[in-house]
C-alpha cells in the first residue's frame, strides 16, 4: 500500500509536479554539494603543500561564483515555471467549488449549491471527483489553521479574517489523509481529515446520497436515540439535515456513519469508538470542544443506533 | 601626579598600577558590581550555556515523547510547552546571546583596548538577560510557561484563544532579550568602530569584528520590530487593543510580517557571529590569512543587507500574491552566493595554507560539511512551490537544525576549544576533543537526517503525537535515539570544559600562534588588557615581527584611547566607567516593572518610577578627573 | 622578544570631542537609530492597517487639528533655544549652557500640556478597532520619548550646576541631548502627519 499522507507519493497534478522539481532540486543541490565535498578532501588530504598561488584561487572562485549564478538562476526559473504551470493547471475545465471551514480541532466542508437545498454540509471528509480541477475556498473561524494533503497538493493557510484558496487536480483514485499543518492549539496534532478521489460516477453518487435528508429512524432504539440527539443534547452544537438539529458549532452529523473516520481522523468510524466518544470525548481527545455529556449507557446506546443510519 | 604608560614606565611596575585601577573590588561586592567586559562576558557564556542544556533537556523530553507513536507520556499540553519553551530558550536564551557573549569578551581584547564602551550598560545587559531567563523558567515551572510556539501567531497568541498568563510571559521575555541585545549591540558597535587600536583601519580588522559589527547593525534595525510586535501583542492581550483582531480592523498576518522582519534576520544574527569564528579559526590554523578577506567581507555585508528582504518566504502559504512570492524566492537564493563563496573562502584557505588539525579545525569541517546540507534544504524551501509542500513540516525542522547546530553550535563549539586557553589559561583535553567532533557529528546527522524524509512523508511539525501506520515510526525512533547520543556528545563536551578548567595544560598567551591581537596578552588576560595599547600595521598583527605600541594614557584612572571611525587614526583619551552596582539594581526595577505590567497596566508607570532612580544613581557622573577615582565604592 | 617599540604618545590627545568623534554621540546614534527604527515600523503597521481597513478612519471623525498642531509649533519653537544651547555646549561656554539648559527643561512644560490635551481629541478610543490602536500606540510612543528626554534633561540640568559642569566632557553631553532633541521634534513631525493628516487625506 502506497503511503496516503506523503509529498513522496503524488496522486494529483500539484503534487506530481512540486515532486518533479524536488528532483530537480535534489539533483542541482547535490551537484553542488558533491563539489563542496571535492574541495573539503582535497583541502584536507592535499599534499605538496607550499605551492599554491593565489592568484589560481581568485580565478577558480570566479568560477565558482558564476557556477553559483547559474545554478541559482536554473533553480529559480524551475522554480517559477513550475509555479506558473501549477496555477494554470486544469484552468481549461470548469472546477469544483468547495469551500473549508476550520476551526479548533475539525474540518466543515460545504459544496455550495444554487439553493440550501443543494448544499453539502459535511465534515473531516473530502470527496473529489477524478480528472475535475477542484477550488477550495478557506476560511477560519478561530485561529490560523492550514489545509495540507501532501498527495495532492502543497498547504494552504485558513486565516481569520481573511479568505484564501487552494487548487488542485486529483490523478488517481483512493483515499488520502490530509492534516493541518498550522500550529492552532492543544489539538492540533489530531485535526486530520480524509480525502476520498472517486471516479466521477462515485462522485456523482456520493453527491446524490449526500443531498438527501437525513433517514428517519426505524427501531425503537433509533427512535429514542433520535430523541436525545435532537433533543437539547446534541442539537444545541450539531446539525442533522431533516431533523430540530440545526447545531453549528460541532461537525455536521447528516452522514456521520458514511465518514471513515470520526473527530477530525483521530478515531476509526466504528461502533465501539463511537460509543467511547460520546462517553467521553474529553478522554479520547482532551481540550477538545465537545463536553462529556451525562448519559445512561442505554442512551447512549440508543444514540449511537440512531448515528449508525446517518449514513 | 598623574602618570601615563611609556618607556619609562613600564613592566612590573605598569602592571601593579593598571591592575590597582582595573580590578574590581574583592568579594560580593565586587563580583555584583563588576563591569569588566572579560567577567561580564564569561557570565553571559555561562550562562547562555545553561539555557543550552536546558534548551537540549526539553529536546530530550519531546525526543522521548515522539519515539513512539500514539504515546502518552506527555501530555498535549505540555508538549505545547515544551516545544515553545525549546524554541523560546534556544533562540533568545541560548543563541542570539551566546553569541553577543562571546563579542563582548572577544571584541574589546580583538580591537586592543582595555574595555568595551559602555561598561555599566554592558553589566545591565547581562542582569537583564539573566532575569529575564530566569523568570522565564521560573514561569514555565509554575505551569504558566509560552504554549504557543517560539514565534507566537496570533490570534492564537491573543486574548481569547490563550487566557491566562502565559502568552504574557512570553512577550515579556521578548521585552527583557531584547533590551539586552539591542544594549550589547550599541556597545559592540561603538567598541568596533571607536576603541580599535591604532592604525587598525576598517579594512584590517579580523573577519570577527566585521561578523559582529554587521551583526550589530541587523540586531539595532531587526530586534525593534519584535519589540512593537510584541507589545501590540501585549496590549490587545491586556488593555484591549484591537492589533489583531480581524473583526475590528486588526490583521492577523500583521502580526507575521513583524514578527519576521525580525525572525529572518534573527537566524543571520546567529549564523553570521558563527561566520566569524569559523573564520578566526580557519586563519589560525592554516597559518595564513583567509583566502579572499574582501569577499568575505562583502560576503557578510550582503547577507546583512539582503536578510532583510527575505521576511515573506516564511509566510508562502499565507496566500499573499504569488507574484510577489517569486521575487522573495529569488531573493531567498540569492542568499546563496554569499554563502557560498564564504564555503569556498575557507576551504581554499585550507587548501593553499599550512593546516595544523586540531580540534577546532575539524569543528570547522564538521560546519561545512553539515551547514552546507542546510543551507541546501534552505534554496529548496526557498522555492515557492516546495516550501508549500515542506513548510511546517518536519523537513523545515531538519532545515533549520542543520544550519542552527551545524552552522552555529558547531563553530560555537570549535570557538570553545579555541578561545578556552585564552579564557581560562588552560587547553581542553585532547585527543578527547577531536573523538568528541567525530563523535557529535555522527550522531548529529543519525537525529536530524532522518526528520528531511519524515517531513516529506507528511509529518507535520508541532504535534505532540503521531499514528502508527503513516511511515514515521522507525524515523522517528531513530531521530530520537541520534538525539539522545548527541546529547551525550554534548554533555562529554561540557565534561571536558569542567575537567580542563583545572587539569588541562597550561597554556601561554598564544598557544596556536594566532594573528589577532587577544592572543598578545597572558592568558587568562590581565584586568586592563594591554598593558601598552599595540599599534597595528596589517591584518595580522601578531605574525609581524614589528610590534610597536602607543603610549600615554594615564595609568590611575581608568581610560582609553578613542581612534577614528574609518581609519583607526589616534584621536582622543576617553574615560571609562569604573565598577558600580548600579546596573545591577536598575535591571532588578526593570525586572519589576516588566513583570508588574503583565498584571497591570500601570505598572508601566510606576515601573517608569521605580526605574528612574538607580538610572539617575547611574548616570551621575563618576568624575573622573578627581585624583581619586571612586574605585570599588558603591 | 624585542624591545618594545613606542610610537606617537597618546597623552597629547584631548579627552574630549564632540560629534561622530566622541563614543557618547555614537551611543547617542544608536539610540536614535533603534527608536527611528521602530518608530518607522510603527509606521509601516499604522499603513498595513489602513490599506486592510475599507474606511480610514475607521468609525471615527478624525483626530482634532488644534492641540497637535499646537503641539508641533511648541516643539519646533523649542529647537530654537535647542540649537542655541547646542552651540552654547560646543563653544563650551558654562554659563550660556546653563542657562540653555534650564529653557529647555521648563520649555516642554507647555507642550505636556498640549499633548495630554492631544489624547482628549483623538476622536477614538484605543479598544475601539485597529485604527484606534494604531493612533493611540503612536502618540503613546511619542509621549514616552518626550518624557523620557524631559527627565534625561533634568538630570543633565542639575549636573551642569554642579562642579561636574565644569569638565570640558559635560559639554559634549549637552550637545549629544540637544541632537536626541532633534529627533524627538524631527520624529513628532512624521507622527504628526500620520495621525492628524492622513485620516483626513484619505477620507
Ligand atoms: C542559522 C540559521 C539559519 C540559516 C543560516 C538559514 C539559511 C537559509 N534559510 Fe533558513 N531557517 C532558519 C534558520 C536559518 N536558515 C530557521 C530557524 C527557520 C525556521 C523558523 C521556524 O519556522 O521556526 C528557517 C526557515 C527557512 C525558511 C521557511 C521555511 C518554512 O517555514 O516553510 C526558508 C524559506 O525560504 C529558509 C531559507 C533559507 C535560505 C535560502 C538560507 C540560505 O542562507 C542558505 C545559504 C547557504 C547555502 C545555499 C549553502 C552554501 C552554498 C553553496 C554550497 C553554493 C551552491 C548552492 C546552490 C547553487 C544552491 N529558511
Ligand atoms: C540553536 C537552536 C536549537 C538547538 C541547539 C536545538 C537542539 C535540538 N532540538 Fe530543536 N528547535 C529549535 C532550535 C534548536 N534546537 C527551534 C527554534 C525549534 C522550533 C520551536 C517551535 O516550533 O516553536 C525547535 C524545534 C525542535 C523540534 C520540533 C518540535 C515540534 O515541532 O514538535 C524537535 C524535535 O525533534 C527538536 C529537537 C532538538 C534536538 C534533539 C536538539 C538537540 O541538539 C539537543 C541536544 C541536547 C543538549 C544540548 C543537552 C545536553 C546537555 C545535558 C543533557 C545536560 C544538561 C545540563 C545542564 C542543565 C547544564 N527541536
Ligand atoms: C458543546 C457542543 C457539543 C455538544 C453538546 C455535543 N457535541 Fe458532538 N462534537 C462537538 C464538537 C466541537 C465536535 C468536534 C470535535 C473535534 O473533532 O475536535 C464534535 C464531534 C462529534 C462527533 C464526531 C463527528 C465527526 O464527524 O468526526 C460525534 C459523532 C458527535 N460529536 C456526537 C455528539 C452527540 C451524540 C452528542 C450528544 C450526546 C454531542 N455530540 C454533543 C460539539 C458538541
Ligand atoms: Cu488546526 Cu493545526
Ligand atoms: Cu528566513
Amino acid at each position: 500500500m502506497s503511503p496516503i499522507q506523503s509529498a513522496l507519493h503524488p496522486a494529483g497534478a500539484h503534487a506530481a509536479a512540486t515532486a518533479t522539481l524536488f528532483q530537480i532540486f535534489l539533483g542541482v543541490t547535490g551537484f553542488f554539494f558533491l563539489l563542496v565535498l571535492l574541495f573539503l578532501g582535497w583541502a584536507i588530504l592535499r599534499r605538496d603543500r607550499g605551492t599554491a598561488s593565489d592568484k589560481r584561487l581568485r580565478l577558480t572562485v570566479a568560477a565558482w561564483a558564476m557556477l553559483i549564478t547559474v545554478g541559482l538562476f536554473g533553480l529559480t526559473l524551475a522554480s517559477y515555471a513550475t509555479d506558473r504551470s501549477l496555477f494554470f493547471a486544469g484552468h481549461d475545465q470548469k472546477p469544483l467549488r468547495l469551500k473549508v471551514t476550520a476551526q479548533q480541532w475539525w474540518w466543515e466542508v460545504r459544496y455550495n449549491g444554487a439553493t440550501p437545498a443543494q448544499t453539502i454540509t459535511t465534515a473531516n471528509e473530502i470527496h473529489l471527483p477524478l480528472g475535475r480541477p477542484a477550488q477550495i475556498e478557506l476560511e477560519a473561524d478561530d485561529v490560523i489553521h492550514s489545509l495540507w494533503i501532501p498527495n495532492l497538493v502543497g498547504k494552504e493557510d485558513l486565516i481569520p479574517g481573511r479568505t484564501t484558496d487552494l487548487q488542485l487536480l486529483p490523478r488517481q483514485v483512493g483515499r488520502f489523509r490530509a492534516q493541518c499543518a498550522e500550529f492552532c492549539g492543544l489539538q492540533h496534532a489530531h485535526m486530520a481529515l480524509d480525502v476520498v478521489v472517486d471516479t466521477p460516477e462515485q462522485f456523482a453518487a456520493w453527491e446524490a446520497r449526500s443531498l438527501q435528508p437525513a433517514p428517519a429512524p426505524r427501531s425503537e432504539a433509533q427512535k429514542r436515540g433520535h430523541a436525545i440527539v435532537t433533543g437539547m443534547h446534541c442539537s444545541g452544537c450539531h446539525a442533522i439535515t431533516g431533523t430540530d438539529a440545526f447545531g453549528t458549532v460541532g461537525p455536521d452529523l447528516t452522514r456521520v456513519a458514511s465518514r471513515a473516520t470520526l473527530a477530525a481522523g483521530e478515531l476509526p468510524n466504528a461502533r465501539a469508538w463511537l460509543t467511547r466518544w460520546i462517553a467521553d470525548p474529553q478522554a479520547i481527545k482532551p481540550g477538545n470542544r465537545m463536553p462529556r455529556i451525562p448519559l445512561t449507557p442505554a442512551q447512549r446506546s440508543d444514540v449511537v443506533a440512531y448515528l449508525e443510519t446517518l449514513k | 601626579m598623574t602618570r601615563v604608560d611609556g618607556p619609562d614606565f613600564s613592566g612590573d611596575a605598569l602592571h601593579a598600577a593598571l591592575a590597582k585601577t582595573w580590578s574590581d573590588a574583592p568579594g560580593f561586592w565586587g563580583w555584583l558590581a563588576t563591569v569588566d567586559h572579560k567577567r561580564v562576558g564569561r557570565r553571559y557564556i555561562v550562562t547562555a550555556f545553561v539555557f543550552l542544556g536546558l534548551g537540549g533537556v526539553l529536546a530530550l523530553l519531546m525526543r522521548l515523547q515522539l519515539a513512539r507513536p500514539e504515546s502518552g507520556l506527555i501530555s498535549a499540553d505540555r508538549y505545547n510547552q515544551i516545544f515553545s519553551m525549546h524554541g523560546t530558550t534556544m533562540m533568545f536564551l541560548f543563541a542570539v546571546p551566546v553569541m553577543e557573549a562571546f563579542a563582548v569578551y572577544l571584541i574589546p581584547l580583538m580591537m586592543g583596548t582595555r574595555q568595551i564602551a559602555f561598561p555599566r550598560l554592558n553589566a545591565f545587559s547581562y542582569w537583564i538577560y539573566l532575569f529575564g531567563g530566569v523568570f522565564l523558567w521560573i514561569a514555565f515551572l509554575l505551569n504558566i510557561g509560552p504554549e504557543a510556539g517560539w514565534f507566537a501567531y496570533v490570534p492564537l497568541a491573543g486574548p481569547e484563544y490563550s487566557p491566562g498568563k502565559r502568552t504574557d510571559v512570553w512577550a515579556q521575555l521578548i521585552t527583557f532579550t531584547e533590551v539586552a541585545a539591542l544594549a550589547g549591540a550599541v556597545e559592540l558597535i561603538t567598541t568596533i568602530l571607536k576603541q580599535r587600536a591604532p592604525g587598525m583601519s576598517l579594512n584590517r580588522m579580523p573577519l570577527f569584528a566585521w561578523s559582529i559589527l554587521v551583526t550589530s547593525f541587523m540586531i539595532v534595525f531587526a530586534m525593534p520590530a519584535v519589540m512593537l510586535a510584541s507589545s501590540f501583542l501585549i496590549s490587545d492581550r491586556l488593555v484591549g487593543t484591537q492589533f489583531y483582531n480581524p473583526t475590528e480592523g486588526g490583521d492577523a498576518l500583521l502580526w507575521q510580517h513583524l514578527f519576521w522582519f525580525f525572525g529572518h534576520p534573527e537566524v543571520y544574527i546567529i549564523f553570521i557571529p558563527a561566520v566569524g569564528f569559523v573564520s578566526q579559526i580557519t586563519e589560525t590554523f592554516s597559518q595564513r590569512q583567509v583566502f579572499g578577506y574582501p569577499l568575505m567581507v562583502m560576503a557578510v555585508v550582503s547577507i546583512g543587507l539582503l536578510a532583510f528582504g527575505l521576511w515573506v518566504h516564511h509566510m508562502f502559504a499565507t496566500g499573499l500574491p504569488r507574484i510577489g512570492y517569486s521575487f522573495y524566492t529569488a531573493a531567498s537564493m540569492m542568499i546563496a552566493l554569499p554563502g557560498g563563496v564564504q564555503i569556498f573562502c575557507w576551504t581554499a584557505t585550507i587548501w593553499s595554507g599550512r593546516p595544523r588539525w586540531e580540534t577546532p579545525l575539524w569543528w570547522v569541517v564538521a560546519f561545512i560539511v553539515t551547514f552546507v546540507i542546510g543551507g541546501l534544504s534552505g534554496v529548496m524551501v526557498a522555492s515557492v512551490p516546495l516550501d508549500l509542500q515542506l513548510h511546517d513540516s518536519y523537513f523545515v525542522v531538519a532545515h533549520f537544525h542543520y544550519v542552527l547546530i551545524g552552522g552555529a553550535v558547531f563553530p560555537l563549539l570549535g570557538a570553545v576549544t579555541y578561545w578556552f586557553p585564552k579564557f581560562s589559561g588552560r587547553l581542553m583535553a585532547e585527543p578527547l576533543g577531536r573523538w568528541n567532533v567525530l563523535f557529535s557529528f555522527l550522531t548529529f546527522h543519525l537525529t536530524f537526517f532522518p526528520m528531511h524524509l519524515t517531513g516529506l512523508l507528511g509529518m507535520p511539525r508541532r504535534v505532540y503525537t503521531y499514528p502508527h501506520g503513516l511511515g514515521w515510526d522507525s524515523l522517528n525512533l531513530v531521530s530520537s535515539i541520534g538525539a539522545f547520543l548527541f546529547a551525550a556528545s554534548v554533555l562529554l563536551f561540557f565534561g571536558n570544559m569542567v575537567w580542563s578548567l583545572s587539569r588541562g595544560r597550561a597554556a601561554g598567551a598564544n598557544p596556536w600562534n594566532a594573528a589577532s591581537l587577544e592572543w598578545k596578552m597572558p592568558s587568562p588576560p590581565p584586568c586592563y588588557n594591554f598593558d601598552h595599547i599595540p599599534v597595528v600595521e596589517s591584518r595580522t598583527p601578531l605574525w609581524d615581527d614589528d610590534r610597536p605600541v602607543i603610549p600615554g594614557l594615564q595609568t590611575d584612572k581608568r581610560e582609553l584611547l578613542v581612534t577614528t571611525a574609518i581609519d583607526a587614526h589616534s584621536d582622543l583619551r576617553d574615560a571609562s566607567a569604573p565598577p558600580n552596582a548600579w546596573p545591577f539594581f536598575a535591571a532588578i526595577a526593570t525586572t519589576i516593572a516588566f513583570l508588574g505590567s503583565i498584571f497591570t497596566p500601570w505598572a508601566v508607570i510606576w515601573g517608569a518610577l521605580l526605574m528612574a532612580v538607580p538610572l539617575i544613581f547611574w548616570f551621575w557622573p563618576h568624575d573622573p578627573l578627581e585624583p581619586k577615582p571612586e574605585q570599588g565604592d558603591e | 622578544m624585542s624591545e618594545t617599540r613606542f610610537v606617537g604618545d597618546a597623552s597629547t590627545l584631548p579627552d574630549y570631542g564632540f560629534g561622530a568623534r566622541s563614543t557618547t554621540w555614537w551611543g547617542v546614534t544608536g539610540f536614535i537609530a533603534i527608536e527611528g527604527a521602530a518608530f518607522a515600523l510603527a509606521f509601516a503597521a499604522y499603513f498595513f492597517l489602513m490599506a486592510q481597513e475599507k474606511q480610514w478612519p475607521a468609525s471615527a471623525p478624525p483626530p482634532d487639528l488644534l492641540w497637535g498642531s499646537a503641539t508641533v509649533a511648541l516643539l519646533l519653537l523649542s529647537e530654537v533655544p535647542n540649537i542655541w544651547l547646542k552651540r552654547a555646549a560646543e563653544r563650551m561656554d558654562l554659563r550660556a549652557v546653563r542657562r540653555g539648559l534650564v529653557v529647555m527643561s521648563l520649555i516642554v512644560l507647555p507642550a505636556f500640556v498640549t499633548r495630554g490635551l492631544e489624547y482628549d481629541h483623538l476622536n477614538i478610543g484605543w479598544d475601539r478597532n485597529a485604527y484606534g490602536s494604531i493612533t493611540w500606540a503612536l502618540l503613546l510612543m511619542h509621549t514616552v520619548h518626550l518624557v523620557t528626554d524631559w527627565v534625561d534633561t533634568l538630570v543633565l540640568t542639575a549636573l551642569m550646576h554642579t562642579k561636574h559642569g565644569e569638565k570640558d566632557r559635560r559639554f559634549v553631553d549637552t550637545s549629544e541631548n540637544a541632537l536626541y532633541w532633534h529627533f524627538i521634534v524631527g520624529s513628532w513631525l512624521l507622527v504628526y502627519v500620520l495621525i492628524y493628516w492622513i485620516p483626513r487625506l484619505s477620507q
